[in-house]
């Protein structure tokens, strides 16, 4: 055998692959990343650079903020992206209260039919909302509460899944405390505020922040109900700038619009990056 | 004791009440009442008054040429882009997985369009395909230097929309096969590939013999829920060619079932169940063939 | 096939941030093992004894030094081409594969001149089946199988390949304590049959004892003695290898060297002969008390156990390193319980003598 040849071949072997492997790699990470550029390097373009552009540059030489400023001036951009951290926020904290709350029952309470209602309850994770969607809209403009908060809230406060994904966190909590805290006299509501709810942070802050990327990026339901443009979230602010907003042709102002929606979530998800990677995988959401 | 009983009973229902309120109003009972929608002819939102039960509704939307082409849509969409981005994905995420240096930072770029808003990437994304009469637009710019003609994407020929659309989507499934089949890949022990290596078995028969199998129930899942994800396509569409999309002939199944409810076709929440029954059903059924596919492959 | 390492060494780079310093994980280990033996690699975890058979086995590649199959160099070799087969502390099995499908993986890999017909192969997996007495669950997947038939299955495979090497990793700490006698006679049984040469790592010393040719004791990554198991007890070169063999563990004592006598305490326990005075350490293997009413080493008698065919006395002594000291006599010795003391003459060559400084060994007559 001649040991020499071997030993550089499988060396070359080795190194071609792995330079082929980066090479896909960058590839892709270039695809993902593409359309964030383009649409920094367009917002900052000014009105007329961009339309005198037959042939799109890569790179301008003289940047302008004026498109973020347009962006604010020519269309509610501020009131969008209020209405929409409004509407986040108070969805995901009401959510989190109602699932915290309906996952201590099934996992530290006894009561009769348990099992039969946790069983209902899994069966409606099955259900696609658009199968829903169709009487709760007519719910809701019934209840005349279209173009009002409490119409865009009240339909995504519960979800059977993270009431699911929470169950499984609390019964990981041994009994003994629960005993413990029964000895001492503590109250079912107490022992759930001051241990359960600690104890399970990591879980809570998991799914309050894949509740408020949810919440940020939803557009179907919001756009089904208002028509207002006081009560547009940004998916429906951008919907509605494409549409109408900034004479057509406006688009540096449009991607300037399209940059400050997109900031909070990268920003959120560049500080929490660990911490969303893990809890999608966890729970095999499908964004 | 049976009074202490009882009452523990009473405090977990008084835990359960929001959550049981809520799914109830919001879930249990439009359940039903769109089963009953759909067999109520000749519903009349307004007067809230209807003429008759019957299968009328479906046969409408059976018939209804914005459905089938929604449906056309819809199953295009699917068959194309649940087996490509399951398949890029598989090939990127072995990649991930056999380098060390830059891996996170690869990870983090490549998760980066699942927490972005799809409305507002949708609109870069259809800058960057459309041609106007002042731009022909990047991607036709990369067209020309390859010497080929440019095509208007955006309102251009139907294979053209198709194309950008599925490219889209794929974007954006994308993050999360990659991290669900990375987390999957990391999790085959080591040592079996180890083992593998010390018998001398090339690359290709590793990954075919030991590392497929082992992350077959993760392909599955990816499939199945790629499959339900695919079916449902809506807000990517509208990002890209706008909220007329019967016009646009881009329509699909879940887009059809929101012009017919609102909008400036809407007013009919009969045939939007009729629609919404008949997508739960293809979803339903593709799932159960899914599901037997892999137990049979497993076996 | 001889194994030979000259001068290996594997460092690895150092996660400590502060720290800098590249871990030596194996230092300057020579060796040459010889054709169809079996070689117990033992050592507590992290002496470099897992490292060593991954340098062995090519999964790992040294910093320095070089490894011969007997005249072929294989430093630079990736695994598969050494011949070698290697059995993993888990097993490593192919959950998905039938117990026939894993033991015939390694043959499907073979290529050009050496690839085999589908009988052929068939044939050698029936055969590797047979040595390893698993003939019977070839169609069973490793999931149904208890831990010993795991770990037989995972031989074979390594064994089907005929391989110049045989190399097992911790091959029984997954097993219980009555599989683990049974597994290491048969692997004994297994090596003498086909005379491979087998290297095996352990932590367990009274493993490595029972069934190695010869035993390679290492600590952190410095290899501390080799030879036969029965030598390296009787004659250990150190202190580390004097505790690390034997069951129940040497007792050892802090003594001195006085006028060619060893003082444990006040009393002079031994003549030592001819070793200068010095402060030592004093390790006394179990079996080497006697009891003797007049004996020179005076200790406190904290209670005994039967154990059919001999008896332990616990005792204990100021001077001891060991909170109870363990004494193992023949059953025909009758002790008075109701004392509090007991006194034990030596039998001097149960007694090693090791420097308080370098721990090295101090020989005496």
């Amino acid at each position: 055998m001649d040991y020499i040849k071997i030993e550089k071949k499988a060396r070359t072997r080795k190194k071609t692959g792995n330079i082929i492997t980066y090479i896909l790699l960058t590839f892709w990470a270039v695809i993902v990343l593409f359309p964030f550029y383009w649409m920094v390097l367009t917002s900052i373009k000014s009105y007329g650079a961009y339309n005198s552009e037959y042939i799109p540059k890569f790179y301008t030489l003289s940047p302008t903020l004026q498109n973020y400023a347009d962006a604010f001036t020519a269309v509610s951009l501020g009131r969008y992206l209020l209405n929409t951290t409004i509407f986040t926020v108070v969805t995901t904290a009401v959510m989190m209260i109602v699932i915290t709350l309906a996952a201590f029952a099934f996992a530290r309470l006894e009561f009769r039919g348990k099992n039969i209602v946790f069983i209902l309850f899994l069966s409606l994770m099955m259900i696609p909302n658009e199968l829903v969607i169709i009487t709760n809209f007519v719910t809701i403009t019934n209840l005349d509460m279209r173009n009002s908060f409490p119409g865009l809230i009240l339909p995504s406060i519960t979800s059977v899944f993270y009431i699911y994904l929470l169950k499984e966190n609390f019964e990981q909590i041994p009994d003994s405390l629960y005993y413990a805290a029964k000895v001492d006299g503590t109250s079912d509501l107490k022992y759930l505020l001051k241990v359960m709810v600690p104890m399970s942070k990591p879980t809570l802050i998991t799914i309050a922040i894949l509740k408020v990327i949810e919440c940020w990026n939803s557009y179907v339901w919001p756009r089904l109900i208002t028509d207002d443009e006081r009560y547009f979230l940004v998916s429906n602010g951008i919907q509605e700038i494409r549409e109408n907003g900034f004479g057509r042709e406006n688009i540096p102002a449009m991607m300037a619009a399209v940059v400050v929606i997109s900031v909070p979530l990268i920003v959120l998800f560049l500080v929490f990056r660990n911490k969303i990677m893990a809890g999608v995988s966890r729970s095999g959401l499908k964004g | 004791m049976k009074k202490k009983l009882q009452n523990s009973g009473l405090k977990a229902w008084l835990y359960l009440l929001p959550a049981i309120l809520f799914l109830g109003i919001f879930m249990v009972y439009p359940l039903i009442d769109v089963f009953v929608y759909s067999f109520e002819e000749g519903y009349n939102s307004a007067s809230q008054t209807y003429w008759g039960v019957g299968s009328y509704n479906y046969s409408y939307v059976l018939h209804d040429p914005y459905f089938l082409q929604a449906v056309k849509n819809t199953f295009l969409l699917v068959i194309i882009t649940v087996p490509l981005s399951t398949g890029i994905a598989l090939l990127i995420s072995t990649g991930l997985c056999s380098i060390k240096p830059l891996r996170n930072l690869f990870q983090t770029i490549y998760f980066l369009p699942y927490v972005t808003n799809t409305l507002a990437v949708g609109l870069v994304f259809m800058i960057l395909f459309k041609k106007t009469a002042y731009s022909d637009g990047f991607i036709n710019l990369i067209i020309s230097w390859f010497g080929g003609n440019s095509v208007d994407f955006i309102d251009g020929p139907y294979w053209a929309k198709m194309f950008v659309l599925c490219f889209y989507t794929i974007w954006v499934v994308m993050p999360f096969k990659i991290l669900i089949l990375t987390s999957a890949l990391s999790s085959v022990n080591q040592e079996y590939y180890n083992a593998a290596r010390v018998d001398g078995t090339s690359r290709f028969r590793i990954f075919m013999r030991i590392t497929l199998p082992m992350i077959a129930p993760m392909i599955f899942y990816l499939i199945i829920t790629g499959f339900i994800g695919a079916f449902k396509a809506y807000s990517d569409v509208v990002a890209l060619f706008g909220t007329n999309l019967n016009a646009a002939e881009m329509n699909t199944i879940v887009g059809y079932v929101y012009d017919m409810l609102y909008g400036d076709s809407g007013g009919y929440p009969s045939y939007a169940s009729a629609a919404a029954i008949i997508l739960f059903a293809i979803v339903l059924t593709i799932t159960c063939i899914n599901l037997l596919i892999s137990k049979k492959v497993r076996r | 096939m001889e194994v030979i390492l000259q001068n290996l060494t594997k460092k690895f780079p150092s996660r400590d941030r502060k720290n800098r310093e590249d871990v030596i994980a194996v230092n300057d280990f020579t060796f040459e093992i010889p054709d169809g033996q079996l070689i117990g690699l033992l050592g507590p975890s992290g002496c470099g004894k897992s490292t060593t058979l991954n340098l062995i086995s090519g999964l790992l590649k040294p910093t320095n030094g070089r490894i011969f199959f007997g005249k072929d160099d294989v430093t630079d070799l990736p695994p598969e081409n050494r011949g070698i087969g290697l059995v993993f502390q888990n097993y490593a099995l192919y959950p998905h594969l039938t117990v026939r499908q894993n033991i015939l993986f390694p043959l499907q890999n073979l290529k050009g001149k050496d690839k085999l017909s589908k009988s052929e192969m068939l044939k050698k997996a029936e055969d590797a089946a047979k040595l390893v007495q698993i003939s019977e669950l070839m169609e069973r997947r490793p999931g149904e199988l208890s831990g010993g038939q795991q770990q037989r299955v995972a031989i074979a495979r390594a064994l089907v390949k005929m391989p110049r090497v045989l190399l097992l990793d911790e091959p029984l700490s997954n097993l219980d304590a009555r599989l683990r006698l049974q597994t290491r006679e048969e692997i004994r049984r297994i090596q003498k049959e086909t005379g491979i040469t087998t290297i095996f790592v352990t932590h367990d010393q009274e493993e490595a004892m029972s069934i190695s040719d010869l035993i390679v004791v290492m600590k952190e990554g410095i290899v501390q003695q080799i030879g036969k198991p029965q030598e390296v007890y009787d004659n250990p070169s150190n202190l580390f290898v004097a505790k690390f063999l034997g069951t129940p563990p040497i007792n050892v004592f802090e003594g001195r060297i006085q006028n060619g006598q060893l003082y444990i305490g006040d009393n002079a326990v031994l003549h030592t002969g001819n070793v200068s005075d010095r402060k030592v350490y004093a390790g006394i293997r179990p079996e080497g008390f006697l009891l003797q009413e007049d004996g020179p080493l005076c200790c406190e008698l904290g209670g005994i156990e039967v154990m059919g065919r001999d008896i332990s006395i616990v005792s204990r002594n100021k001077a001891s390193l060991n909170p109870a000291i363990r004494s193992i006599i023949g059953t025909d010795n009758k002790i008075d319980t109701s004392k509090t003391d007991i006194r034990f003459s030596l039998v001097s060559r149960k007694v090693f003598l090791f420097d308080r400084e370098t721990e090295e060994r101090i020989d005496f007559t």
